[in-house]
Protein backbone atom coordinates (compact mmCIF):
# COMPACT_ATOMS: atom_id res chain seq x y z
CA UNK A 1 0.00 0.00 0.00
CA UNK A 2 3.24 2.09 -0.64
CA UNK A 3 2.27 3.38 -3.66
CA UNK A 4 0.11 6.30 -4.61
CA UNK A 5 -3.32 5.95 -5.64
CA UNK A 6 -1.69 7.85 -8.86
CA UNK A 7 0.81 5.65 -9.57
CA UNK A 8 -1.94 2.65 -8.86
CA UNK A 9 -3.96 3.99 -11.38
CA UNK A 10 -1.11 4.95 -13.88
CA UNK A 11 0.16 1.41 -13.47
CA UNK A 12 -3.49 0.40 -15.19
CA UNK A 13 -3.07 0.18 -19.00
CA UNK A 14 -7.33 1.44 -19.25
CA UNK A 15 -6.02 4.66 -17.33
CA UNK A 16 -2.71 5.19 -19.75
CA UNK A 17 -5.19 4.38 -22.35
CA UNK A 18 -7.27 6.51 -21.40
CA UNK A 19 -5.32 9.70 -20.66
CA UNK A 20 -3.19 8.73 -24.43
CA UNK A 21 -6.94 9.35 -25.93
CA UNK A 22 -7.49 12.90 -23.90
CA UNK A 23 -4.19 14.23 -24.95
CA UNK A 24 -4.32 13.31 -28.30
CA UNK A 25 -8.18 14.95 -28.92
CA UNK A 26 -6.81 18.13 -26.89
CA UNK A 27 -4.04 18.38 -29.90
CA UNK A 28 -6.10 17.74 -32.77
CA UNK A 29 -8.29 20.20 -31.60
CA UNK A 30 -5.75 22.61 -30.96
CA UNK A 31 -4.37 22.32 -34.66
CA UNK A 32 -7.30 22.44 -36.06
CA UNK A 33 -7.85 25.59 -34.45
CA UNK A 34 -4.53 26.85 -35.78
CA UNK A 35 -5.45 25.92 -38.82
CA UNK A 36 -9.03 26.71 -39.75
CA UNK A 37 -8.77 29.50 -37.39
CA UNK A 38 -12.36 29.97 -36.42
CA UNK A 39 -14.06 32.87 -34.50
CA UNK A 40 -12.79 32.45 -30.57
CA UNK A 41 -16.78 32.47 -29.61
CA UNK A 42 -17.44 29.84 -31.47
CA UNK A 43 -14.71 26.91 -30.77
CA UNK A 44 -11.85 28.41 -28.42
CA UNK A 45 -8.38 26.57 -28.77
CA UNK A 46 -7.76 24.38 -25.60
CA UNK A 47 -4.34 26.55 -24.73
CA UNK A 48 -7.09 29.56 -24.24
CA UNK A 49 -9.24 27.33 -21.81
CA UNK A 50 -6.78 26.59 -19.73
CA UNK A 51 -5.58 29.74 -19.99
CA UNK A 52 -8.88 30.77 -18.77
CA UNK A 53 -8.57 28.99 -15.63
CA UNK A 54 -5.73 30.12 -14.84
CA UNK A 55 -7.02 33.08 -15.01
CA UNK A 56 -9.48 32.64 -12.17
CA UNK A 57 -8.47 29.39 -10.87
CA UNK A 58 -10.25 29.29 -7.48
CA UNK A 59 -13.59 31.29 -8.83
CA UNK A 60 -13.92 27.98 -10.81
CA UNK A 61 -13.16 25.55 -7.64
CA UNK A 62 -15.53 27.14 -5.30
CA UNK A 63 -18.21 26.75 -7.96
CA UNK A 64 -17.07 23.41 -8.97
CA UNK A 65 -17.17 22.47 -4.93
CA UNK A 66 -20.79 23.60 -4.63
CA UNK A 67 -22.05 21.20 -7.48
CA UNK A 68 -19.73 18.65 -6.26
CA UNK A 69 -21.72 19.55 -2.67
CA UNK A 70 -25.13 19.10 -4.44
CA UNK A 71 -24.17 16.36 -6.33
CA UNK A 72 -23.30 13.97 -3.20
CA UNK A 73 -26.21 15.27 -1.40
CA UNK A 74 -28.33 14.51 -3.84
CA UNK A 75 -26.38 10.89 -4.39
CA UNK A 76 -26.45 10.05 -0.51
CA UNK A 77 -29.87 11.18 -0.14
CA UNK A 78 -31.26 8.87 -3.60
CA UNK A 79 -28.98 5.86 -2.09
CA UNK A 80 -30.50 5.95 1.44
CA UNK A 81 -34.06 6.46 0.14
CA UNK A 82 -34.21 4.49 -2.73
CA UNK A 83 -32.58 1.42 -0.45
CA UNK A 84 -35.45 1.63 2.10
CA UNK A 85 -38.00 1.79 -0.77
CA UNK A 86 -36.73 -1.03 -2.33
CA UNK A 87 -36.61 -3.09 0.63
CA UNK A 88 -40.28 -1.65 1.27
CA UNK A 89 -41.67 -2.86 -2.30
CA UNK A 90 -39.71 -6.52 -2.05
CA UNK A 91 -41.65 -7.15 1.59
CA UNK A 92 -44.87 -6.13 0.49
CA UNK A 93 -47.30 -6.96 -2.13
CA UNK A 94 -49.29 -3.15 -1.06
CA UNK A 95 -46.31 -0.81 -1.40
CA UNK A 96 -45.11 -2.97 -4.49
CA UNK A 97 -48.65 -2.22 -6.14
CA UNK A 98 -48.77 0.67 -5.17
CA UNK A 99 -45.26 3.07 -5.10
CA UNK A 100 -43.39 0.81 -7.36
CA UNK A 101 -46.21 1.34 -10.08
CA UNK A 102 -46.23 4.71 -8.99
CA UNK A 103 -42.33 5.28 -9.63
CA UNK A 104 -42.20 3.18 -12.99
CA UNK A 105 -45.14 5.75 -13.83
CA UNK A 106 -43.22 8.66 -12.29
CA UNK A 107 -39.64 7.40 -14.21
CA UNK A 108 -41.53 7.67 -17.69
CA UNK A 109 -42.17 11.46 -17.54
CA UNK A 110 -39.16 14.06 -18.21
CA UNK A 111 -37.97 14.87 -14.95
CA UNK A 112 -35.90 17.74 -15.43
CA UNK A 113 -39.09 19.50 -16.74
CA UNK A 114 -40.14 19.37 -13.31
CA UNK A 115 -37.19 21.32 -11.89
CA UNK A 116 -39.36 24.92 -11.80
CA UNK A 117 -41.95 23.22 -9.37
CA UNK A 118 -38.89 22.31 -7.00
CA UNK A 119 -37.59 25.65 -7.06
CA UNK A 120 -41.90 27.32 -6.50
CA UNK A 121 -41.89 24.99 -3.50
CA UNK A 122 -38.32 25.29 -2.20
CA UNK A 123 -36.90 28.30 -3.22
CA UNK A 124 -33.71 29.59 -5.11
CA UNK A 125 -30.93 28.00 -2.11
CA UNK A 126 -29.50 24.50 -2.37
CA UNK A 127 -32.73 22.56 -1.08
CA UNK A 128 -34.24 22.37 -4.64
CA UNK A 129 -31.00 21.64 -6.30
CA UNK A 130 -30.21 18.37 -4.10
CA UNK A 131 -34.25 17.72 -4.59
CA UNK A 132 -33.84 17.93 -8.58
CA UNK A 133 -30.40 15.49 -8.03
CA UNK A 134 -32.50 13.12 -5.75
CA UNK A 135 -35.26 12.60 -8.05
CA UNK A 136 -33.11 11.58 -11.01
CA UNK A 137 -31.24 9.41 -9.62
CA UNK A 138 -33.16 7.58 -7.06
CA UNK A 139 -34.93 5.76 -9.97
CA UNK A 140 -32.09 3.62 -11.34
CA UNK A 141 -31.20 3.09 -7.41
CA UNK A 142 -34.74 1.86 -6.51
CA UNK A 143 -34.98 -0.33 -9.58
CA UNK A 144 -31.82 -2.11 -9.58
CA UNK A 145 -32.38 -2.62 -6.02
CA UNK A 146 -35.46 -3.80 -6.22
CA UNK A 147 -34.33 -6.50 -9.06
CA UNK A 148 -31.17 -7.38 -7.13
CA UNK A 149 -33.01 -8.57 -4.03
CA UNK A 150 -35.63 -10.80 -5.46
CA UNK A 151 -32.46 -12.76 -7.54
CA UNK A 152 -32.21 -14.87 -4.36
CA UNK A 153 -31.92 -18.65 -5.30
CA UNK A 154 -35.46 -20.01 -3.70
CA UNK A 155 -33.88 -22.60 -3.06
CA UNK A 156 -31.30 -20.63 -0.40
CA UNK A 157 -34.82 -19.04 1.06
CA UNK A 158 -36.01 -22.29 1.44
CA UNK A 159 -32.98 -23.53 3.32
CA UNK A 160 -32.82 -19.91 5.63
CA UNK A 161 -37.00 -21.50 6.21
CA UNK A 162 -35.52 -24.91 7.35
CA UNK A 163 -32.67 -23.46 9.88
CA UNK A 164 -35.70 -21.44 11.18
CA UNK A 165 -34.34 -17.84 10.05
CA UNK A 166 -36.01 -14.70 11.14
CA UNK A 167 -37.09 -12.13 8.40
CA UNK A 168 -34.41 -9.73 9.20
CA UNK A 169 -31.65 -12.09 9.31
CA UNK A 170 -32.91 -13.08 5.76
CA UNK A 171 -32.97 -10.10 4.76
CA UNK A 172 -29.03 -8.62 6.32
CA UNK A 173 -27.22 -12.31 6.14
CA UNK A 174 -29.14 -12.97 2.36
CA UNK A 175 -30.97 -10.81 0.49
CA UNK A 176 -28.94 -7.56 1.31
CA UNK A 177 -25.43 -8.77 0.24
CA UNK A 178 -27.21 -10.77 -2.78
CA UNK A 179 -28.52 -7.47 -3.80
CA UNK A 180 -25.52 -5.40 -3.18
CA UNK A 181 -23.79 -6.26 -7.17
CA UNK A 182 -27.50 -4.84 -8.98
CA UNK A 183 -27.35 -2.09 -6.46
CA UNK A 184 -23.62 -0.89 -7.65
CA UNK A 185 -24.85 -1.15 -11.13
CA UNK A 186 -27.44 1.40 -9.74
CA UNK A 187 -25.42 3.57 -8.00
CA UNK A 188 -22.74 3.61 -11.50
CA UNK A 189 -26.14 5.34 -13.35
CA UNK A 190 -27.34 7.24 -10.43
CA UNK A 191 -24.33 9.39 -9.57
CA UNK A 192 -23.80 10.68 -13.58
CA UNK A 193 -27.52 11.04 -13.38
CA UNK A 194 -27.17 12.77 -9.65
CA UNK A 195 -24.61 15.62 -11.34
CA UNK A 196 -27.23 16.04 -14.15
CA UNK A 197 -29.76 17.14 -11.64
CA UNK A 198 -27.22 19.56 -9.94
CA UNK A 199 -26.83 21.30 -13.02
CA UNK A 200 -30.68 21.28 -13.74
CA UNK A 201 -31.26 23.14 -10.86
CA UNK A 202 -28.48 25.47 -11.18
CA UNK A 203 -29.82 26.31 -14.30
CA UNK A 204 -33.33 27.00 -13.48
CA UNK A 205 -32.41 29.17 -9.73
CA UNK A 206 -28.75 29.85 -8.61
CA UNK A 207 -26.10 32.04 -7.70
CA UNK A 208 -23.48 29.17 -7.73
CA UNK A 209 -22.01 26.09 -8.91
CA UNK A 210 -20.71 24.99 -12.52
CA UNK A 211 -24.24 25.55 -14.31
CA UNK A 212 -24.79 28.56 -13.04
CA UNK A 213 -21.46 29.84 -14.22
CA UNK A 214 -22.31 28.22 -17.52
CA UNK A 215 -25.48 30.43 -17.66
CA UNK A 216 -23.79 33.35 -16.95
CA UNK A 217 -20.74 32.87 -19.41
CA UNK A 218 -23.10 32.34 -21.93
CA UNK A 219 -24.78 35.08 -21.38
CA UNK A 220 -21.87 37.12 -22.06
CA UNK A 221 -20.56 35.17 -25.16
CA UNK A 222 -17.58 34.35 -22.65
CA UNK A 223 -17.32 30.80 -24.77
CA UNK A 224 -13.61 30.08 -23.30
CA UNK A 225 -15.63 29.76 -19.60
CA UNK A 226 -18.55 28.04 -21.14
CA UNK A 227 -15.55 25.28 -22.12
CA UNK A 228 -14.19 25.42 -18.63
CA UNK A 229 -17.14 24.55 -17.10
CA UNK A 230 -17.77 21.69 -19.18
CA UNK A 231 -14.43 20.84 -18.83
CA UNK A 232 -14.21 20.78 -14.92
CA UNK A 233 -17.71 18.96 -15.20
CA UNK A 234 -16.78 15.39 -17.29
CA UNK A 235 -13.75 15.57 -15.05
CA UNK A 236 -16.08 15.73 -12.00
CA UNK A 237 -18.57 12.88 -13.66
CA UNK A 238 -15.33 10.21 -14.74
CA UNK A 239 -14.01 10.62 -11.13
CA UNK A 240 -17.63 10.00 -9.35
CA UNK A 241 -18.14 7.40 -11.63
CA UNK A 242 -14.51 5.89 -10.58
CA UNK A 243 -15.31 6.59 -7.15
CA UNK A 244 -18.22 4.33 -7.17
CA UNK A 245 -16.46 1.57 -9.15
CA UNK A 246 -14.05 1.35 -6.72
CA UNK A 247 -16.41 1.10 -3.43
CA UNK A 248 -17.57 -1.82 -5.68
CA UNK A 249 -14.18 -3.62 -5.74
CA UNK A 250 -13.67 -3.07 -2.01
CA UNK A 251 -16.95 -3.93 -1.30
CA UNK A 252 -17.46 -6.85 -3.54
CA UNK A 253 -14.31 -8.60 -3.52
CA UNK A 254 -16.38 -11.76 -4.28
CA UNK A 255 -18.32 -10.99 -7.31
CA UNK A 256 -18.00 -12.28 -10.69
CA UNK A 257 -16.93 -9.40 -11.89
CA UNK A 258 -13.61 -8.99 -9.47
CA UNK A 259 -12.18 -12.29 -9.00
CA UNK A 260 -8.56 -13.21 -9.98
CA UNK A 261 -8.50 -15.90 -12.26
CA UNK A 262 -8.23 -18.52 -10.16
CA UNK A 263 -8.57 -22.30 -10.96
CA UNK A 264 -10.43 -24.30 -9.30
CA UNK A 265 -8.96 -26.53 -6.42
CA UNK A 266 -9.56 -30.29 -7.62
CA UNK A 267 -11.73 -32.67 -5.55
CA UNK B 1 -30.93 -55.49 6.17
CA UNK B 2 -29.37 -54.29 9.54
CA UNK B 3 -30.95 -55.71 12.55
CA UNK B 4 -32.33 -52.56 14.25
CA UNK B 5 -33.49 -52.14 17.95
CA UNK B 6 -34.93 -49.09 17.03
CA UNK B 7 -37.18 -49.37 14.12
CA UNK B 8 -40.24 -47.22 15.05
CA UNK B 9 -41.53 -45.12 12.07
CA UNK B 10 -40.26 -41.77 12.02
CA UNK B 11 -41.54 -40.19 9.03
CA UNK B 12 -45.31 -41.06 8.22
CA UNK B 13 -46.51 -40.41 4.96
CA UNK B 14 -50.46 -41.46 4.64
CA UNK B 15 -52.68 -41.07 1.56
CA UNK B 16 -50.72 -37.56 0.43
CA UNK B 17 -51.64 -36.04 -2.76
CA UNK B 18 -50.53 -32.46 -4.04
CA UNK B 19 -52.30 -30.61 -6.89
CA UNK B 20 -51.11 -27.36 -8.33
CA UNK B 21 -53.59 -25.08 -9.74
CA UNK B 22 -52.76 -23.99 -12.87
CA UNK B 23 -54.71 -22.03 -15.44
CA UNK B 24 -55.20 -24.87 -18.26
CA UNK B 25 -56.67 -27.33 -15.34
CA UNK B 26 -55.24 -28.34 -12.33
CA UNK B 27 -51.49 -30.60 -12.12
CA UNK B 28 -51.38 -33.63 -9.54
CA UNK B 29 -48.09 -34.11 -9.05
CA UNK B 30 -48.38 -36.40 -6.48
CA UNK B 31 -50.94 -39.00 -5.71
CA UNK B 32 -52.10 -41.56 -2.90
CA UNK B 33 -48.75 -41.61 -1.38
CA UNK B 34 -47.66 -43.99 1.51
CA UNK B 35 -44.69 -44.49 2.93
CA UNK B 36 -43.09 -45.19 6.34
CA UNK B 37 -39.79 -44.43 7.11
CA UNK B 38 -38.15 -45.93 10.06
CA UNK B 39 -35.73 -44.35 12.34
CA UNK B 40 -32.11 -44.60 11.31
CA UNK B 41 -33.43 -45.85 7.83
CA UNK B 42 -31.61 -44.84 5.00
CA UNK B 43 -34.30 -44.41 2.21
CA UNK B 44 -33.90 -43.78 -1.72
CA UNK B 45 -36.38 -42.33 -3.94
CA UNK B 46 -36.09 -42.85 -7.91
CA UNK B 47 -38.40 -41.91 -10.57
CA UNK B 48 -37.81 -40.29 -14.15
CA UNK B 49 -37.85 -36.20 -14.11
CA UNK B 50 -40.89 -34.74 -13.28
CA UNK B 51 -42.75 -37.66 -11.71
CA UNK B 52 -43.00 -35.66 -8.13
CA UNK B 53 -39.72 -36.62 -6.06
CA UNK B 54 -39.15 -33.15 -5.27
CA UNK B 55 -42.14 -32.17 -4.34
CA UNK B 56 -42.66 -35.20 -2.40
CA UNK B 57 -39.47 -34.32 -0.38
CA UNK B 58 -40.52 -30.45 -0.41
CA UNK B 59 -43.66 -32.02 1.71
CA UNK B 60 -41.78 -33.31 4.46
CA UNK B 61 -39.52 -30.69 4.98
CA UNK B 62 -42.63 -28.86 5.50
CA UNK B 63 -41.88 -26.23 2.55
CA UNK B 64 -44.65 -26.90 0.87
CA UNK B 65 -48.13 -28.17 2.22
CA UNK B 66 -49.99 -31.08 1.01
CA UNK B 67 -53.53 -31.13 -0.75
CA UNK B 68 -54.85 -34.44 0.86
CA UNK B 69 -53.55 -36.93 3.60
CA UNK B 70 -51.19 -36.36 5.88
CA UNK B 71 -47.37 -35.81 6.85
CA UNK B 72 -46.11 -36.63 10.13
CA UNK B 73 -42.39 -36.23 11.60
CA UNK B 74 -41.95 -38.06 15.00
CA UNK B 75 -45.75 -38.39 15.09
CA UNK B 76 -45.82 -34.75 14.91
CA UNK B 77 -48.23 -33.71 11.45
CA UNK B 78 -46.04 -31.70 9.49
CA UNK B 79 -46.91 -27.70 9.52
CA UNK B 80 -43.94 -25.92 8.46
CA UNK B 81 -39.85 -27.49 8.31
CA UNK B 82 -39.88 -29.88 11.68
CA UNK B 83 -37.36 -28.99 14.16
CA UNK B 84 -33.84 -31.23 13.45
CA UNK B 85 -34.06 -31.29 10.16
CA UNK B 86 -30.98 -30.93 7.39
CA UNK B 87 -31.56 -30.18 3.79
CA UNK B 88 -29.29 -30.66 0.68
CA UNK B 89 -30.22 -29.68 -2.54
CA UNK B 90 -29.19 -30.38 -6.12
CA UNK B 91 -27.22 -26.82 -6.10
CA UNK B 92 -25.30 -26.48 -3.30
CA UNK B 93 -26.58 -22.88 -2.48
CA UNK B 94 -23.64 -21.57 -0.68
CA UNK B 95 -23.14 -17.75 -0.39
CA UNK B 96 -20.10 -16.09 -2.59
CA UNK B 97 -19.27 -13.57 -0.05
CA UNK B 98 -19.24 -15.56 3.11
CA UNK B 99 -16.28 -18.38 3.29
CA UNK B 100 -16.51 -21.94 3.07
CA UNK B 101 -16.32 -22.24 7.19
CA UNK B 102 -18.67 -18.77 7.70
CA UNK B 103 -21.42 -21.07 5.09
CA UNK B 104 -21.71 -24.20 7.32
CA UNK B 105 -21.80 -21.78 10.14
CA UNK B 106 -25.13 -20.20 8.40
CA UNK B 107 -28.08 -22.77 9.88
CA UNK B 108 -26.09 -22.51 13.23
CA UNK B 109 -26.37 -18.46 12.79
CA UNK B 110 -29.94 -18.23 12.08
CA UNK B 111 -30.46 -21.14 15.10
CA UNK B 112 -28.69 -18.11 17.63
CA UNK B 113 -26.30 -20.58 18.56
CA UNK B 114 -22.51 -18.99 19.71
CA UNK B 115 -20.30 -19.52 16.96
CA UNK B 116 -17.74 -20.88 19.67
CA UNK B 117 -19.97 -23.63 20.40
CA UNK B 118 -20.48 -25.07 17.04
CA UNK B 119 -16.82 -23.35 15.48
CA UNK B 120 -15.08 -26.89 16.63
CA UNK B 121 -17.80 -29.15 15.06
CA UNK B 122 -17.41 -26.87 11.81
CA UNK B 123 -14.45 -27.59 11.05
CA UNK B 124 -14.34 -31.60 12.36
CA UNK B 125 -16.87 -31.84 9.55
CA UNK B 126 -15.04 -30.20 6.98
CA UNK B 127 -12.14 -32.21 7.77
CA UNK B 128 -14.03 -35.32 7.47
CA UNK B 129 -15.36 -34.04 4.23
CA UNK B 130 -11.78 -33.81 3.04
CA UNK B 131 -12.34 -29.79 3.06
CA UNK B 132 -9.25 -29.15 6.07
CA UNK B 133 -7.54 -26.09 5.34
CA UNK B 134 -10.14 -25.02 2.94
CA UNK B 135 -12.42 -23.27 5.42
CA UNK B 136 -10.76 -19.71 4.48
CA UNK B 137 -11.66 -20.66 0.92
CA UNK B 138 -14.83 -18.33 -0.90
CA UNK B 139 -16.87 -21.35 -2.70
CA UNK B 140 -15.93 -19.73 -5.86
CA UNK B 141 -12.52 -20.98 -5.43
CA UNK B 142 -13.39 -24.41 -4.76
CA UNK B 143 -14.87 -27.72 -7.41
CA UNK B 144 -18.42 -28.40 -7.74
CA UNK B 145 -17.49 -31.02 -5.98
CA UNK B 146 -15.77 -29.36 -2.74
CA UNK B 147 -18.61 -27.15 -2.80
CA UNK B 148 -21.48 -29.70 -2.38
CA UNK B 149 -19.51 -31.45 0.09
CA UNK B 150 -19.39 -27.82 2.25
CA UNK B 151 -22.91 -27.73 1.54
CA UNK B 152 -23.66 -31.38 3.02
CA UNK B 153 -21.55 -30.22 5.95
CA UNK B 154 -24.00 -27.14 6.26
CA UNK B 155 -27.00 -29.53 6.24
CA UNK B 156 -25.11 -31.83 9.19
CA UNK B 157 -23.63 -28.86 11.65
CA UNK B 158 -26.82 -28.53 13.72
CA UNK B 159 -27.04 -32.86 14.28
CA UNK B 160 -30.17 -33.18 12.04
CA UNK B 161 -31.95 -36.70 12.87
CA UNK B 162 -33.44 -36.04 9.76
CA UNK B 163 -31.35 -35.81 6.20
CA UNK B 164 -33.32 -34.82 3.45
CA UNK B 165 -31.19 -34.96 -0.23
CA UNK B 166 -33.06 -33.33 -3.39
CA UNK B 167 -30.53 -35.09 -5.90
CA UNK B 168 -27.48 -33.76 -4.60
CA UNK B 169 -25.05 -35.30 -6.25
CA UNK B 170 -27.11 -35.12 -10.21
CA UNK B 171 -24.14 -32.06 -10.81
CA UNK B 172 -21.63 -33.61 -10.38
CA UNK B 173 -19.18 -36.15 -12.87
CA UNK B 174 -19.47 -39.54 -12.53
CA UNK B 175 -16.05 -40.10 -10.21
CA UNK B 176 -17.02 -37.04 -8.10
CA UNK B 177 -20.66 -38.66 -7.58
CA UNK B 178 -18.96 -42.00 -6.68
CA UNK B 179 -16.62 -40.79 -4.34
CA UNK B 180 -19.16 -38.63 -2.47
CA UNK B 181 -21.32 -41.74 -2.70
CA UNK B 182 -18.50 -43.63 -0.64
CA UNK B 183 -18.10 -40.95 1.70
CA UNK B 184 -21.75 -40.36 2.31
CA UNK B 185 -22.12 -44.21 3.23
CA UNK B 186 -19.09 -43.64 5.12
CA UNK B 187 -20.26 -40.99 7.38
CA UNK B 188 -24.38 -42.48 7.52
CA UNK B 189 -22.70 -46.19 9.07
CA UNK B 190 -19.92 -44.40 11.75
CA UNK B 191 -22.51 -42.80 13.50
CA UNK B 192 -23.86 -45.09 16.84
CA UNK B 193 -25.70 -47.71 16.05
CA UNK B 194 -29.24 -46.13 17.18
CA UNK B 195 -28.16 -42.65 16.37
CA UNK B 196 -28.01 -43.39 12.64
CA UNK B 197 -29.71 -40.19 10.91
CA UNK B 198 -32.89 -41.01 9.00
CA UNK B 199 -32.13 -39.91 5.48
CA UNK B 200 -34.78 -39.03 2.47
CA UNK B 201 -32.20 -38.80 -0.90
CA UNK B 202 -33.57 -38.15 -4.17
CA UNK B 203 -32.31 -39.35 -7.42
CA UNK B 204 -32.72 -40.62 -10.51
CA UNK B 205 -30.02 -42.99 -10.73
CA UNK B 206 -31.05 -46.64 -9.96
CA UNK B 207 -27.11 -47.92 -9.10
CA UNK B 208 -26.87 -44.66 -6.92
CA UNK B 209 -30.34 -45.11 -5.21
CA UNK B 210 -29.61 -49.01 -4.67
CA UNK B 211 -25.37 -48.63 -3.18
CA UNK B 212 -26.80 -45.94 -0.51
CA UNK B 213 -29.98 -46.97 0.42
CA UNK B 214 -31.59 -49.87 2.63
CA UNK B 215 -34.85 -49.46 0.53
CA UNK B 216 -35.95 -48.28 -2.97
CA UNK B 217 -38.63 -46.24 -3.21
CA UNK B 218 -39.78 -46.29 -7.47
CA UNK B 219 -42.10 -43.53 -8.66
CA UNK B 220 -43.51 -42.98 -11.60
CA UNK B 221 -44.90 -39.81 -13.07
CA UNK B 222 -48.12 -38.06 -14.01
CA UNK B 223 -49.49 -38.32 -11.34
CA UNK B 224 -46.65 -39.29 -9.66
CA UNK B 225 -47.17 -41.84 -7.55
CA UNK B 226 -45.04 -45.10 -5.71
CA UNK B 227 -44.93 -48.27 -8.15
CA UNK B 228 -42.95 -50.09 -5.76
CA UNK B 229 -40.41 -50.35 -2.83
CA UNK B 230 -37.26 -52.50 -2.64
CA UNK B 231 -35.73 -53.80 0.18
CA UNK B 232 -31.77 -53.58 -0.32
CA UNK B 233 -30.35 -56.31 1.80
CA UNK B 234 -26.44 -55.72 0.58
CA UNK B 235 -24.87 -55.96 3.95
CA UNK B 236 -22.62 -53.61 4.98
CA UNK B 237 -20.29 -51.40 4.64
CA UNK B 238 -20.65 -51.38 1.40
CA UNK B 239 -17.09 -50.71 -0.54
CA UNK B 240 -17.58 -49.43 -4.20
CA UNK B 241 -16.85 -53.07 -5.95
CA UNK B 242 -20.10 -54.06 -4.18
CA UNK B 243 -21.41 -52.73 -7.72
CA UNK B 244 -19.74 -55.47 -9.60
CA UNK B 245 -21.71 -58.27 -7.11
CA UNK B 246 -24.63 -60.28 -8.36
CA UNK B 247 -26.67 -59.38 -6.17
CA UNK B 248 -26.21 -55.97 -6.86
CA UNK B 249 -26.79 -56.22 -10.53
CA UNK B 250 -30.31 -58.45 -9.55
CA UNK B 251 -31.57 -55.71 -7.87
CA UNK B 252 -30.63 -52.32 -10.10
CA UNK B 253 -31.86 -55.33 -13.08
CA UNK B 254 -34.82 -55.37 -11.27
CA UNK B 255 -35.45 -52.06 -10.54
CA UNK B 256 -34.55 -51.09 -14.56
CA UNK B 257 -36.92 -54.04 -15.58
CA UNK B 258 -40.33 -52.66 -13.62
CA UNK B 259 -39.57 -49.04 -14.98
CA UNK B 260 -39.08 -50.34 -18.29
CA UNK B 261 -42.36 -52.35 -17.98
CA UNK B 262 -43.63 -49.48 -17.22
CA UNK B 263 -42.93 -47.87 -19.96
CA UNK B 264 -40.35 -45.17 -18.20
CA UNK B 265 -36.96 -47.18 -19.18
CA UNK B 266 -36.74 -48.59 -22.65
CA UNK B 267 -34.37 -51.58 -22.68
Amino acid sequence: MSRSIFKRLMAESRTRDAITIVVALLVIWEICVLLFSPSPMILPPPTAIFAEFWSTPWVFIRHSGYTLAVTAMGFGIAVALGIILAVAIVYSRFLERTIYTLLVALNSIPKVALAPLFVIWLGTGTEPKVSVAVMLAIFPIVIDTVLGLRSVDPDMLSLARVSKASAWQVLFKIRFPCALPSLFAGMKVAVSFALVGAIVGEFVAGGSGLGFQILVAQGQFDTPRVFVSLLLLSIMGTVLFYLVDFAERVFLPWHVSQRPHVAAAGG
Amino acid sequence: MDARTNSQSYVTISRVGKVYPSPRGDVTALADIDLDIRDGEFVSVVGPSGCGKSTLLKCVAGLEGVSSGQISVRSAPVKGPPDRLGVVFQRDVLLDWRTILDNVLLSAEFLGLKRAQVEGRALELLKRFGLGGFENRHPWELSGGMRQRASICRALLCDPELLLMDEPFGALDAMTRDDLNVELTRIWQDSAHGQRKTVLFITHSIIEAVYLSDRVVMMSRAPGRIVDVIDIDIPRPRPLSVRETPRFGELTGKIRHHFAELGILKE
